[in-house]
């Protein structure tokens, strides 16, 4: 059998071909190319429209933006000097950032006194570091649970006995709340530790805040609500709304999924309500109808009125988004969680919650970039926002007629915010990946 | 049980509360609550509107022509949004590099950057960009107008031909000749003849449905299509239309220049193109996201399944990948278009006359009725988001996979 077949064939090779580089066409550069942007007709048509329109818009921009004028008191001025330096095209007009860019960031905050809202936004990066990455000593996070009140002080200003004061209301509360449950049993102390600091605020803290001013005066000097504006007032709207909301988005989530007729049916409302009428008729009603709905001699500032009808619209959105993670959860675990012993608020906190949230992150993280855009809506109700005062800046003589370099402006400031949070949501995402799926 | 009885106890506690502060400051401010206002005279005008208004009408009109200007803007919005949405969300996911960048751009920008901003972007380019109607006038004008004469691009709006029917439905005003000779008849629009119109086209698209089905039907018996089905299904949309629109004598009306302005056409106002196009590009960008997560969910398997059963790539996309798709893409979808509806009320950035400005704004100024307004206001704005859930609920039961 062998040797017929040896002499059937004539040519046997005993050793490897050496490797060879793969085809030209098939590596490198030129296979990229070739396979994502000529691998069809269409896909080619397509890529030379695209680079066209690239080039298009970058022939008209980038010369527009990079030969812009920076030193200009207006935008005549500007465009004299345009004209002057003999450039065949137009140009941008940055001056008007230059001019005012302390008004678009601060609004009609002090000049002098700037670095209290530059300090609020260290003391603010501060505290939410140990929030968001696990790396961060946990000790931060008492600086933390400190922080709001000392962003409120330095944005304010004051006596800073009022801060102090209202802290001590939580604190208290926090100590009943954990030393008064031998004593009270558990339901009587959960309701001690809503009543009583509320009393305090009542009747206590501004009378305590007063002596103590007295005693030991400290304060810096007050800055009344309609001075803030600009990036800052977003920003202010923007974080205490999203501070705000989580947690009551929580509660009511856990309440529409509840068992009990009643909290359950007036979770619904409140959700559906809310999330039914726009932000805007939301605001005005916050601008328009709030007197109504309090009693006479009650009138309280229009920022904290907006703050407290964003929370509310936000909370709304957020719980249906924490109740889709809360339904995500397969049945197992709830039953996992009551089989161990768990009472109710021990397996939402201990089993439930850990993981709804994880799976609701991007709704989440999507809401609150929803909220911080709509903090520009705020321009309707009369605060000074960033839009507000580039209208305001518009219809100045000087800088009338302006417009793309506003927006640029305004747009990146918004979008260098949202961008980098959903680029940090997808980060989380991808560290909480426990991988079983 | 405790727990329900002291939140009952609270929330009527706080609606209490509610109710008296209200009733005590209504009767501090000497007002009462009744809605009486929405039939007296409104007094002021409405620059856009779809049926008849004058300030003689009442404020329950003006608010009607609120409504009416809101739904406009959504229903125009929605259709432009979800074109450029599966646009977009198809070619992000295309093997193109730079194609796929391209739309990862136009969707990384409009969801980062807030709608207001965009509206306020659009209206002013168009306000400020674009040449004034003198412009156009002259032996050299500064601009002309485009599309063979039919389009003007004013920074006063867009002028576009209007459609008119020398035979109306809805009756023609005969113009008197001037030289005492047969009296000429202008062309009237009548929503009447609109609505024949549009009957006759969805009685096309259900007559095409039933060929289709009927082909079908033969096909599955005798295994063999009629041929020609295809171009039987569009002559039944086109003919009975082309033949309406032919018996209504329809002419063109094309702008043209009177004085100042133009005249003649349909004049689409800057709020209104500045708030579509904006809610659109803005909507259009979360679409293309949740086209794109819709086409991802299904598996990669699916495709190869189909193809292993010999299917075209056009019927797998059709029959196989699309289906389980839709059951992704359209509940966000829908609440997508619920967004949009709602943010339509940003219109009061250009002064667009939507039901905020009309009911919400003047109305409530004139009158000083901001409870009323303000009410029935957000009773619009529920209802409105009401049925559009309970229709996708409807939708979702009748997709949803039947589990056993």
């Amino acid at each position: 059998m062998s040797d017929t077949h040896a002499q059937s064939v004539q040519f046997v090779r005993d050793t490897m071909i050496p490797e060879q580089d793969a085809p030209i066409t098939e590596k490198g550069a030129v296979k990229w190319v070739r396979e994502n942007l000529f691998s069809s007709w269409l896909n080619a048509i397509l890529t030379i429209v695209s680079i066209l329109v690239v080039y298009w818009v970058l022939a008209h921009i980038l010369p527009w933006m990079l030969g812009g004028i920076w030193v200009a008191e207006s935008l005549t001025q500007c465009r004299e000097i345009r004209d002057a330096s003999g450039i065949g095209y137009d140009v941008a007009c940055w001056a008007v950032i230059s001019d005012r860019w302390h008004q678009l960031l601060f609004g009609f905050y002090p000049s002098g006194l700037y670095w209290r809202p530059i300090l609020t936004l260290i003391v603010f990066g501060a505290a939410i570091a140990p929030i968001l990455f696990s790396g961060v000593s946990r000790k931060m996070l008492l600086f933390s649970i400190a922080a709001p009140f000392l962003a409120y002080w330095l944005l304010w200003g004051g006596s800073i006995w009022g801060p102090v004061a209202a802290a001590l209301g939580f604190v208290i509360g926090w100590a009943i709340m954990t030393y008064g449950e031998g004593v009270l049993g558990a339901l009587a102390s959960i309701i001690a530790a809503l009543v009583v600091p509320i009393l305090y605020w009542l009747f206590v803290a501004g009378a305590l805040a007063g002596v103590l001013q007295d005693f030991l005066p400290i304060g810096i000097e007050n800055i009344r609500s309609d001075q803030f504006g600009g990036f800052m007032l977003a920003l202010i709207i923007g974080v205490s709304g999203i501070v705000l909301s989580l947690p009551l988005g929580i509660l009511l989530a856990l309440g529409r999924q509840s068992d009990l007729f009643i909290i359950n049916k007036c979770s619904v409302i409140f959700i559906e309500v809310i999330r039914g009428v726009p932000l805007i008729v939301w605001l005005f009603t916050a601008s328009l109808l709030l007197n109504y709905f309090l009693p006479p001699e009650v009138s309280f500032d229009l920022m904290l009125r907006v703050i407290i009808m964003v929370t509310l619209f936000a909370s709304a959105y957020i719980a249906e988004v924490v109740r889709g993670g809360l339904a995500a959860l397969p049945r197992g675990q709830y039953e996992g969680a009551d089989s161990l012993g768990l009472d109710y608020w021990q397996s939402m906190r201990l089993i439930i919650l850990p993981q709804a949230l994880k799976i609701s992150i991007p709704g989440i993280v999507s809401t609150f970039i929803g909220l911080f855009k709509d903090t520009t809506l705020v321009v309707f109700i009369g605060l000074l926002d960033p839009i507000g005062l580039s209208n305001a800046i518009r219809a100045d003589s000087d800088w009338n007629g302006i417009y793309w370099e506003l927006f640029i402006f305004i747009g990146l400031c918004f979008f260098i915010f949202c961008f980098s949070m959903s680029r940090y949501s997808q980060w989380l995402e991808r560290k909480l990946t426990t991988g079983h799926h | 049980m405790t727990i329900q009885v002291v939140a009952f106890a609270l929330i009527l506690f706080a609606i209490y509360w509610l109710g008296r502060n209200i009733v005590a400051n209504l009767e501090d401010l000497g007002k009462d609550f009744d809605f009486g206002f929405l039939t007296s005279r409104a007094g002021y005008d409405i620059n856009q509107r779809l049926i008849e208004y004058s300030n003689e009408s009442t404020h329950g009109r003006a608010a009607l022509v609120g409504i009416l200007n809101t739904l406009l803007v959504a229903v125009l919005g929605c259709a432009l949004a979800t074109v450029l949405g599966v646009i977009a969300g198809v070619l992000r996911l295309s093997r193109n590099w730079i194609v796929a960048r391209l739309m990862t751009v136009y969707v990384e920008g409009f969801r980062n950057i807030p709608l207001l901003l965009w509206i306020i972007l659009i209206f002013a380019v168009m306000t400020e960009a674009t040449p004034r109607p003198a412009d156009f006038r002259g032996d050299e004008p500064a601009a002309s107008m485009i599309v063979g004469d039919s389009i003007a691009v004013t920074n006063r709006g867009i002028y576009i031909p209007n459609v008119l029917f020398t035979r109306s439905l809805g009756g023609n005003e005969v113009l008197p000749a001037a030289d005492g000779g047969a009296a000429a008849v202008s062309p009237a629009a009548s929503s009447l003849d609109w609505l024949l119109f549009i009957a006759v086209v969805v009685a096309g698209f259900f007559g095409a449905r039933a060929i289709g089905r009927w082909a079908t039907a033969t096909q599955e018996a005798t295994g063999i299509r009629p041929p020609g089905t295809f171009w039987m299904r569009v002559a039944v949309i086109i003919l009975p239309a082309a033949i309406v629109l032919v018996a209504l004598g329809a002419t063109l009306d094309l702008p043209h220049l009177r004085g100042f302005n133009f005249t003649g056409g349909i004049h689409l106002r800057n709020s209104l193109i500045a708030l579509w196009l904006a809610l659109s590009l803005y909507t259009g960008a979360f679409i293309a996201e949740i086209v794109r997560a819709g086409i991802l969910s299904v598996s990669n398997g699916q495709t190869e399944a189909a193809f292993a059963l010999g299917m075209r790539p056009n019927w797998t996309m059709n029959l196989v990948i699309l289906p389980q798709a839709m059951r992704v893409i359209i509940p966000p979808l829908i609440s997508h278009y619920l967004n949009l509806t709602k943010n339509s009320s940003l219109a009061i950035a250009v002064g667009y006359m939507d039901v905020r400005s009309t009911l919400g704004g003047i109305t409530i100024n004139q009158t000083g009725r901001e409870l009323e307004g303000m009410l029935l206001l957000g009773l619009f704005y529920l209802v409105t988001s009401l049925i559009i859930s309970g229709v996708m609920n409807m939708y979702n039961n009748s997709v949803k996979l039947k589990e056993r």
